[in-house]
């Protein structure tokens, strides 16, 4: 390995908008390993949620990540309702799976503008940029702002949807299948984007499970793992849809699974404006009993888990939070290397990485830069405990 | 009105820092500003790579720990004048992550900022207005 030039790329760099750290170690073109340094957005978010009551968690955690700002509120109310057992109502179930889905809409056009930006083909970008407009239009008129909606509160939604605003919302929605129709094109028969994208980045069906991948990234190697249909929440059993899975495991399928998702999402957002029923849309929760509750949500990216721990006090206890992309960027390590240095961009952005979603901390001397505490002095740490539990109850 | 201070207000190049703690909203609505419903780039406004090349950054984010020598390497770098926009609430004000156990300090008390742009996250026009503003501030307009 010393042989090996290394090719740093960051903190600061123009290729994502987050800081974060690539050392690619490369032999020749040939990137033959690469280390992924992350760190720099870590706020310590679960820590702070313990400060917070549970309402004003439910915004904290939208600003965990501003593309995915619905799926961690989604993934934290489920979490809430599991933990008491109820289920909100009706109406309130189809405003968040229609919430849900505007934003699948919107991160899939996002990152498909990206991934052509990437390729050096910034009409992709701009376009899919244009045609994402419409949907933040949307999201403004339903809940009042652009990004972070703050549409979800434990037990219900904040805010109902206006009868009269239904047209509207359903013809610009289907004003953008020809657009998609149009991407579609673009991306499979444009014979440069196939060169570039196919066959690269490949991540085999024994891959995704090795690295646990999730979402789109999975979905594109023939796995289709999908949690709004392998544990159904919200509305997304009460209406018809399939999940969407590529063969392949490169760029090209991540590419072909996102944009056919952006047709089911339409129609799943069509259906649901359809069948909604009337009715209230808030339980109006006044006590957390104590218990623990997780929840889950299909995000753009992956499966996103919650975990709460209530004492039953104002806040939570414990607030655990896994986000796709934790378990995503760990696979580019298997995709990246064997490639060359020009494709390593595309393949680092396939899995459409977030990194706010997934920083962690670990404790380290700052002198000789090892770990204080590693996995097995944390699994030391927990059978003192129960030592020390154990000594307790028989002393 | 120095000759510096001028060429500044004609066409702004910006760099985009995050300063580490952003959600990407402010970073994404940014990289909006470029695509065809806002195209600022019509009025000469270019989102440049490297920080050598721009007149103005464009700073999101709470400013974690870990980014703090980062960001001040990267002013560093950059050629003055330079103006510091900062833009969202949590470069503002740190926003939610006030009291952060990994927030301690705001982005101010580390890089002279000129305005700040309020919002989680500003619309897209706030950020064109603020622009307009500081380039009226930087002729000496009140």
């Amino acid at each position: 390995m010393s042989t090996n030039k290394i090719i740093p790329i960051g903190p600061y760099h123009p290729l994502q908008e987050e800081p974060e750290f690539f050392r690619l170690h490369v032999d020749g073109e040939t990137v033959v390993d690469i280390d992924i340094e992350i760190g720099y957005n870590h706020r310590m978010i679960e820590k702070i949620a313990e400060s917070k009551s549970y309402d004003q968690v439910t915004f904290l955690v939208e600003r965990i990540c501003g593309i995915c700002s619905t799926s961690h509120p989604f993934a934290y109310t489920n979490a809430i309702d599991d933990l008491l057992g109820v289920t909100p109502p009706e109406r309130a179930l189809y405003i968040r799976t229609i919430v849900g889905e505007l934003e699948r809409i919107h991160s899939h056009l996002l990152w498909l503008g990206l991934a052509g930006h990437f390729l050096g083909y910034n009409t992709v970008w701009m376009w899919a940029w244009r045609y994402r407009e419409p949907v933040l239009d949307i999201f403004e008129r339903i809940t009042g702002n652009r990004n972070h909606y703050a549409m979800f509160k434990p037990g219900g939604v904040r805010r109902d949807f206006y009868e009269e605003d239904f047209p509207w919302i359903k013809k610009t929605l289907k004003s953008l299948i020809p657009k998609f129709d149009m991407f579609k094109g673009a991306v499979l028969d444009d014979p440069i984007i196939r060169a570039r994208t196919e066959g690269i980045g490949i991540l085999t069906r024994q891959d995704v499970h090795d690295y646990s991948v999730v979402g789109p990234t999975a979905r594109a190697s023939g796995v289709g793992i999908d949690v709004r249909k392998d544990d159904p929440y919200a509305a997304y059993d009460k209406v018809e849809w399939k999940v969407i899975t590529h063969e392949g495991g490169g760029v090209f399928a991540k590419a072909v699974v996102r944009i056919l998702e952006l047709y089911e999402s339409t129609n799943i957002i069509l259906q649901c404006l359809d069948n909604m029923p009337k009715g209230d849309i808030d339980l109006n929760i006044k006590d957390m009993p104590a218990g623990e509750g997780i929840g889950r949500h299909e995000a753009p990216r992956g499966e996103v888990f919650h975990y709460i721990m209530s004492d039953g006090g104002n806040s939570p206890a414990w607030h655990k939070v896994r986000a796709p992309s934790f378990m995503n960027i760990a696979s580019n390590k298997k995709a990246v290397i064997g490639g060359t240095i020009s494709d390593a961009t595309i393949i680092l952005a396939a899995v459409d990485p977030c990194y706010c979603c997934t920083e962690r901390t670990a404790v380290v001397d700052y002198k000789t830069g090892k770990k204080l505490m590693d996995g097995q002095d944390l699994v030391r740490l927990s059978q003192e405990k129960t030592e020390k539990l154990r000594s307790k109850l028989k002393s | 009105m120095s000759l510096k201070l001028k060429a500044l207000t004609k066409s702004i190049w910006v760099y985009h820092l995050c300063a580490g703690g952003s959600c990407n909203n402010c970073d994404i609505e940014i990289l909006d500003l470029l695509t065809p419903r806002y195209d600022v780039e019509r009025f000469g406004i270019m989102l440049v790579g490297s920080i050598k090349h721009a007149d103005a950054i464009l700073v999101t984010g709470s400013l974690t720990r870990k980014a703090v020598e980062c960001v001040k390497r990267v002013y560093e770098q950059a050629a003055k004048p330079c103006v510091v926009i900062a833009i969202g609430a949590c470069a503002c004000g740190q926003g939610m992550f006030a009291n952060g156990p990994n927030t301690p300090d705001p982005v101010d008390s580390v890089l002279p900022v000129d305005i700040y742009i309020p919002g989680c996250p500003p619309k897209p026009e706030a950020m064109i207005l603020g622009i307009v503003k500081l380039i009226g501030k930087l002729r000496g307009k009140k």
